[in-house]
């Protein structure tokens, strides 16, 4: 027997395959192992898109409010400020103050400002809206994941998929209370606004219509608690949530959890100011366009920092001020695509799946034996070897393994027994045609080789493609099949090849075919 | 073990008339059943929602209709047991685009008061997302089929890629059929089978190929159904055998794959059988059809080799200095 390169990197492959699938089949505490799939452990997959047209007018708005914070501030006589979804105008009373006015506006970038005479009317360019557009999913991403980061679950995936689609998965959802509060802690917009309300007509809300609110610059929004009470506030917020730089949970004098935030600099600057101008009127906390309190202004409040109060259980303030610190949402997001599996569905799976991987399994080998003999062993091995590899490839990979990639697996057993079955027919062929074993061996692979290659490379193109098109467990499935692929060339391939090599003497001393290879002479 | 011998070789081509109105028949059948009754697209490409729901006992099936009827959200649903009879799943057309509630919620509550139960599965799958699956999935059939026929063409002749490419239409179609025939939903777990049974019938049909190739090339004989013959009756312990493991291997996942990867299995299934009688009965004939001359492919062997030695003399030439 004499140690060949072939029986040398075959060896070596087999030590790779084992060392490397021992912390997944054992489950060891570190080493990397193979992620199980949403399917396979149960979990939540999402594909969600996002409202962005709402995120233009949302900035809008904001950009009114900064409009008029600034007049107020420098004494300038605005009137009629509007905004809808696509423009904001108002009224200049004084012109002189044109050129002030002026100066401001241009610093906000991406308008487009039409000045005609006092009337001033503005709206974002094609350019802008493009690009808040796309902050709007860029952001929405970035709060998901800020937000789940901080929901304790490990490892959440939130990615961008195509171009408008977010994609969230969470393992280890097990609960159908959990999964729903995961949910709402996506989608909540956690918009904060502090509006104030319009004393002067205040009293009239009951038989205002939206309309007629709209009129006077206002908007009638519902308490929090109870939808019958109505709001009265001014469109225009006094300031939103994204001046806000902290939001913790605390407790009331009658112990109730409470939300205690806190605004920055400027956010603190136009509270201050607002308050002072304000007192004896009413300003109130609004969130995702519900009123959760409208206190009375009694003195100029300084400092920056406020207190949402309404009927919240501990978790819930918990989640809420999650939502605040991670940022609102520029826009809404929808379902697009909904997957939850149930954790024992996921272990049902993973059962049937392992039956079939074991029993087929078993059948290929007792059948190889049976037709081969000890070239059937051989085969085996490499087969042995090739489960191994693969889930050592997968585990130093950290691939996830799905359902369909299962399935894979199990093919490629079936499969992976086909480049031994060619080798082995040609060498049978070989004897047949009384060549030496040596002979026999050498030309078999030869000849086998092209035809192995050819037929594993069009499958791979085809693992390649589903791969590319693919989504979710499809691509674990084209992953699978593409490692046994590239496996099976090293065991079935070159690690039979070693194994002949190395027991060619034998072989040839032996001069039992029947043995050897299954057939006579 | 030997389940052929290598002394006799079979007259395949002789019997290739038969395959061929067997063929015909079996693909266009397909096509008439997929035109009359249709695939069943399930929710991944259709678009709607399926819940699975497994009780502690039998499930309620009468119940739960009753109970679903009250919210007009689950009209046109359809309830079905699954696997088991205490599994079912719900079917309808119907998404909810809302995040915060969604029809598992909705489910879960109209179900309450038919027994123990655990909802062990919500797929919604909007119908803006299953009409990408659905694109995406015909786009990856397409390409697959194009890179194939690429290779095949560089690496054989231009022939023996279109008599592949015949033989996975072939394959592809009567197991489209099948699926209509068994009404199974077609999902993405289907589609990768599809596109299983893809690479593997090529796999089948390249073996036999490259046989044919070798015994054209290596055979001054210019009769290319003998040639065939012997190619065909060379592989077929292979074919056989490879085929029979790995129908074994898919039959026992078919058996205990459990329900959700039924689908799945009884694509690969008829794929396997479809596959490996195409590599032999199909492809072959269609490669003699279409005029492969056994005489042109020497001449082009040969003027091949002659350009080989050319370049062989010219760079000998080179070396020793003479250009």
């Amino acid at each position: 027997m004499k140690l060949n390169f072939r029986i040398v990197i075959f060896a070596l492959a087999i030590v790779f395959g084992v060392a490397f699938s021992i912390p997944s089949l054992l489950q060891t505490e570190g080493g990397k192992k193979v992620n199980l799939g949403l399917d396979l452990q149960g979990g939540l997959h999402m594909l969600l898109g996002v409202k962005t047209e709402e995120a233009t007018t949302s900035r809008l708005k904001s950009i009114a409010a900064s409009i008029k914070f600034f007049t107020d501030k420098n004494d300038i006589l605005i009137d009629e400020l509007k905004f809808d979804e696509s423009a904001i105008s108002f009224l200049l009373l004084d012109t002189d103050d044109t050129k002030h006015i002026k100066e401001h506006l241009s610093s906000i970038e991406g308008l487009n400002v039409i000045y005609a005479a006092e009337n001033i009317s503005m709206s974002f360019t094609p350019e802008e809206i493009v690009k808040t557009k796309k902050q709007a999913i860029d952001q929405a991403i970035e709060t998901i994941r800020n937000r789940l980061d901080q929901f304790g679950l490990t490892e959440p995936v939130v990615a961008k998929q195509g171009e408008e689609k977010i994609l969230v998965q969470l393992a280890g959802i097990k609960t159908a209370a959990e999964e729903q509060r995961a949910r709402e802690l996506i989608s909540r917009a956690a918009k904060l606004e502090l509006m104030a309300v319009d004393e002067d007509r205040a009293a009239r809300v009951s038989v205002m219509n939206d309309a007629e609110a709209a009129s006077f610059g206002d908007v009638i929004l519902p308490d929090a608690k109870n939808e019958m009470n109505r709001y009265l506030v001014k469109e225009i917020p006094v300031l939103d949530g994204s001046m806000l730089t902290n939001a913790n949970v605390g407790f009331d004098q009658n112990n109730r959890p409470v939300i205690n935030f806190t605004l920055n600099a400027e956010g603190a600057a136009i509270f201050g100011d607002f308050t002072g101008r304000s007192v004896g009127k009413r300003l109130a906390i609004v969130l995702d366009g519900k009123v959760y309190s409208a206190p009375n202004i009694n003195e100029r409040i300084g400092g920056g920092s406020g207190q949402i109060s309404g009927d919240y259980t501990v978790m819930e303030a918990k989640d809420l001020a999650i939502a605040l610190r991670s940022g609102a949402l520029l826009a809404p997001v929808y379902m697009m695509e909904k997957r939850s599996v149930g954790p024992s569905l996921g272990a049902d799976s993973i059962e049937a799946s392992m039956i079939a991987l074991i029993g087929g399994f078993i059948l290929v080998i007792i059948f190889m034996v049976a037709y081969y003999k000890l070239a059937g062993l051989i085969a085996n091995i490499a087969l042995i070897a090739n489960l191994f590899i693969i889930l050592a490839v997968m585990s130093l990979f950290g691939a996830t393994l799905t359902l369909p990639g299962m399935a894979g697996i199990v093919l490629t057993v079936g499969m992976a027994v086909d480049a031994n079955v060619i080798i082995s027919e040609r060498i049978r062929e070989l004897i047949y045609e009384g060549k030496s074993i040596h002979k026999a061996i050498e030309e078999g692979y030869q000849n086998a080789m092209r035809a192995i290659l050819d037929a594993n490379i069009t499958t791979l193109i085809a693992a390649v493609v589903l791969y590319a098109y693919g989504t979710g467990a499809i691509k674990g499935f084209a992953i699978t099949i593409s490692i046994g692929i590239l496996a099976s060339m090293l065991t079935a391939i070159l690690g039979t090849h070693g194994i002949y090599e190395l027991l060619e003497k034998k072989i040839q001393k032996s001069k039992n075919n029947r043995l050897w290879f299954g057939i006579k002479g | 073990m030997e389940f052929f011998k290598y002394t006799k070789t079979f007259n395949f081509m002789g019997k290739s008339k038969l395959a061929m109105i067997l063929s015909i028949v079996l693909v266009l059948g397909s096509y008439v059943i997929l035109a009359t009754k249709g695939l069943n697209y399930g929710v991944d490409f259709a678009g709607g929602t399926v819940i699975q729901v497994k009780y502690d006992k039998t499930a309620p099936i009468d119940d739960m209709r009753e109970k679903l009827k009250s919210n007009e959200l689950f009209n046109g649903s359809s309830i079905t047991e699954f696997g088991a009879p205490d599994e079912v799943v719900i079917r309808m057309k119907s998404t909810t685009a809302s995040v915060t509630v969604d029809i598992g919620d909705v489910t879960r509550e109209a179900l309450k008061g038919t027994g123990n139960y655990e909802i062990r599965r919500v797929d919604i799958v909007g119908p803006k997302v299953g009409n990408e699956l659905r694109e995406k999935g015909v786009m990856s059939l397409i390409l697959a089929t194009i890179g194939i026929l690429i290779y095949v063409a560089f690496r054989f002749e231009w022939r023996f890629a279109v008599a592949s490419i015949f033989a996975l239409v072939h394959d592809v179609s009567i197991a489209l059929g099948a699926i209509a025939i068994v009404g199974l939903d077609v999902n993405l777990d289907v589609l990768a089978a599809l596109l299983t049974i893809l690479g593997y019938s090529l796999n089948d049909t390249i073996i036999v190929f490259d046989r044919i190739r070798e015994g054209v090339t290596n055979n001054r004989n210019s009769d290319l159904a003998e040639s065939i013959n012997e190619s065909v009756t060379r592989t077929l312990a292979r074919t056989t055998l490879t085929s029979l493991t790995t129908f074994f291997v898919v039959f026992t996942l078919f058996i205990f794959g459990g329900e959700i990867i039924h689908a799945f299995a009884f694509t690969l299934l008829v794929g396997v059988v479809v596959g490996t009688y195409s590599s032999i009965f199909v492809a072959s004939p269609i490669l003699m059809w279409f005029g492969f001359s056994v005489k042109d492919y020497h001449a082009k062997l040969a003027k091949k080799a002659q350009r080989e030695a050319e370049k062989e003399r010219m760079r000998a030439q080179f070396e020793s200095g003479v250009m």
